[in-house]
């Protein structure tokens, strides 16, 4: 049965949470501070008391031993979901994850697969302290054999929380932290939905420009369009939701009929995610671009301290200084 | 502890039975006759590399030995005699070691990790395997391997102290077998010996003499039977000696010396036990050359197996990073 509610990101993901272990025994979520507490950020609130201690479940301090674990669970028939605390937290698991989360099945020639997923609290935008901020999707996109998401609504949320439990790959689910109380009504058919892993969608429809972005960043290309909008430019807006697999199709399409393009992204842009869009698209749509694709990035810094994090990330204001810059006349 | 002294008496009652003996001596046979050949083959070229388990055989043979079938072995990349004992043919299971693929067999058919060479980070995938066996209700107990070396890494910590508070029914087997590579243990730890590592974490260390493989048969089958009785993890540590370099590329010479090495021939697991079986009369030399023909066969097949060229598939290299290939990877598969 579907119902709509308006819920908060984390309030979907608590409930796609919830939804995937109540359809699936193989589910069991587990992590630091995730049990009674439901985490520092509550996305698992409730779970334990709701399903028992061996489903949702506290482990100790270790994430290198948490994301190990959860590659063993996976090889004995569980569908684990692990919560990393914070993006930089992530990385003692890093290992783990680039040996072995990404390599299993290949290295086995797909005799064992990992049906796994790490939750990462992700990004900036809510005056975190250093090391509670940072935009860690390039590692993750830069490995083989890791799908990896963001979602930027609370739809999307659930279905890519869904959709990821139930993939039979290991997926790096990028959770913006500053959505995380953005609030929408919410579609909930108790089941997964249709494919939102490896398709982009078009956000917002327009003519001049494309903006492309992707977790954080898509509320920030969304106000940049509708500022444009009174100012007569009409910008297109297209959600990647999917980092990996990367949705080529549609992205290529809406620069192709707008013939202009500025990726958006909070990470910094030397060797980035944002890189590699503005690499494939050109390579792919050469013909039809009237400019060079501009990136509006955070700078090629450590995150910055709280009081100055607004100097990083990317605003409305450098959004649309990029796309004035995108050659409208010849000059 | 030991069971069976270097001159092949036995120092304590309480010995395995005759039929685990006879087993064990097969197995060590066999081990030692598939380190040789493997070593053989890496001389000619057929191997890129090969870590010998040259004079640990007790400890290959026992950690396969006390498993059931439903238990899990996780071996490290040194371990390919322990792994072919488990049942996973020896060219199969050389497939890294000869670069057809990175792991040649299939991990659930003799529930055999994939071994791979990252030291430690396989103790927490052990640690996850018999996790969800518990949760499951099944009766697993899960041996994880691993070297003096590979204990200094921070996810053999990690696994022993997830493995105590789950209460998982693994068996941490530490082959000491004094070196890491050219580094000496005590470069490695301060503790009085590998087994106090478990102490800190709420595990119960044994040592056990890792070149008398009654002994490490009786520990390990000892440690299995308490995982097992949901009693959580086991720690046991065997003292062993690695007689060959660390591989064929490595030169030993630089860092120990022959008289080391030479004091470690007495105490081959192979002789030793052998010596035991004939003072007790139950080898004979037609039991013997019975039990060589067979190591004999044994690596015969390997050797045929792993001179075997097969044409390795570059479309393979796309097909399995997802259970999808991306548009991507299919693009780039038809064009490789
Ligand atoms: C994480 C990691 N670091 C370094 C290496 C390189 N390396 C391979 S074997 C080895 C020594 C391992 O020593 P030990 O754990 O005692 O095992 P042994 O070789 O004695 O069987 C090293 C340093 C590695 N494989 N993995
Ligand atoms: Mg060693």
């Amino acid at each position: 049965m579907t119902v709509h509610e308006k819920l908060s990101m984390g309030q979907a993901l608590n409930r796609a949470l919830r939804d995937a272990m109540a359809a699936d025994p193989s589910v069991v979520v587990f992590g630091e501070d995730v049990g009674p507490l439901g985490g520092v950020f509550r996305i698992t609130d409730g779970l334990t008391a709701e399903f028992g201690e061996d489903r949702c479940f506290d482990t100790p301090l270790a994430e290198s031993g948490i994301v190990g674990v959860a590659v063993g669970m996976a090889m004995n028939g569980m569908r684990p979901v692990v919560e990393m605390q914070f993006d930089a937290f992530a990385y003692p698991a890093f290992e783990q994850i680039v040996s072995h989360v990404a390599k299993m099945r290949n290295r086995t020639r797909g005799k064992v697969s990992l049906p796994m997923v790490i939750r990462v609290p992700y990004a900036g935008g809510i005056g975190g302290v250093e090391h509670h901020c940072d935009s860690s999707e390039a590692y993750y996109a830069h490995t083989p054999g890791l799908h990896v998401v963001a979602p930027a609504t609370p739809s999307d949320a659930y279905d890519l929380l869904r959709e990821a439990i139930a993939s039979p790959d290991p997926v790096v689910f990028l959770e913006p932290k500053k959505l995380y109380w953005s609030k929408e009504e919410v579609e909930l058919s108790g089941r997964p939905r249709a494919s939102a892993i490896g398709r982009a969608v078009v956000r917002r429809e327009g003519t001049d420009a494309t903006l492309i972005a992707y977790g954080p960043s898509v509320p920030v290309a969304l106000e940049a369009a509708e500022v444009a909008d009174r100012e007569g430019r009409s910008l297109q807006v297209v959600d990647l939701r999917s980092i990996v697999p990367f949705d080529d199709e549609t992205v290529c399409a809406a620069v192709r009929s707008t013939g202009r393009a500025v990726v958006v992204a909070e990470a910094s842009g030397f060797a980035s995610v944002s890189s590699e869009i503005a690499a494939r698209v050109t390579e792919r749509c050469f013909h039809s671009l009237a400019a060079p694709i501009r990136r509006v990035t955070g700078y090629d810094i450590p995150y910055p301290p709280p009081k100055l994090e607004h100097i990083h990330l990317p605003n409305v204001e450098r959004v649309l200084e990029a796309v004035d810059d995108l050659q409208w006349e010849d000059s | 502890m030991t069971l069976i002294g270097v001159d092949g008496r036995a120092v304590r009652d309480a010995l395995p039975d005759d039929a685990a003996l006879m087993r064990a001596l097969q197995g060590l046979i066999t081990a030692r006759r598939l380190n040789e050949q493997a070593y053989a083959l890496v001389r000619q070229g057929r191997l890129a590399v090969y870590p010998s388990s040259h004079g640990q055989e007790a400890c290959q043979v026992a950690a396969a030995q006390v498993l059931d079938d439903g238990d899990w072995l996780f071996p490290t990349y040194r371990d390919t005699a322990a792994i072919a004992e488990r049942g996973v043919d020896p060219v199969e299971a050389l497939s890294l070691l000869k670069g057809d693929w990175h792991c040649g067999y299939d991990p659930y058919e003799h529930k055999v990790a994939p071994h791979t060479t990252p030291l430690a980070t396989q103790l927490p995938h052990a640690v996850g395997v018999a996790h969800a066996a518990r949760l499951k209700g099944e009766p697993t107990v899960v041996m994880a391997l691993c070297g003096d070396g590979g204990t200094s890494e921070g996810d053999f910590h990690e696994a022993l102290n997830f493995a105590a508070v789950l209460k998982a029914p693994v068996v941490f087997f530490l082959q000491n077998n004094e070196y890491a590579i050219s580094v000496p243990l005590s470069r490695q730890t301060a503790a009085p010996s590998l087994a106090h590592k478990g102490i800190g974490y709420g595990i119960k260390g044994e040592r056990v003499d890792g070149n008398d493989v009654a002994a490490v048969l009786a520990v390990l089958k000892d440690a299995v039977d308490r995982a097992r009785a949901g009693e959580g993890p086991q720690l046991v540590e065997a003292h062993t000696y690695r007689m060959q370099a660390h591989t064929n590329a490595d030169d030993a010479t630089r860092y120990r010396t022959d008289d080391e090495v030479a004091a470690w021939v007495d105490r081959d697991p192979i002789v030793r036990l052998e010596k035991h079986l004939r003072d007790r009369d139950l080898l004979t030399d037609s039991l013997l050359s019975e039990m060589r023909e067979a190591a004999e066969k044994k690596a015969a097949s390997m050797r045929d197996g792993i001179n075997r060229d097969i044409a390795p598939n570059p479309s393979d290299l796309f097909a399995y990073v997802y259970a999808t290939p991306t548009t991507q990877l299919q693009e780039q598969g038809a064009q490789a």
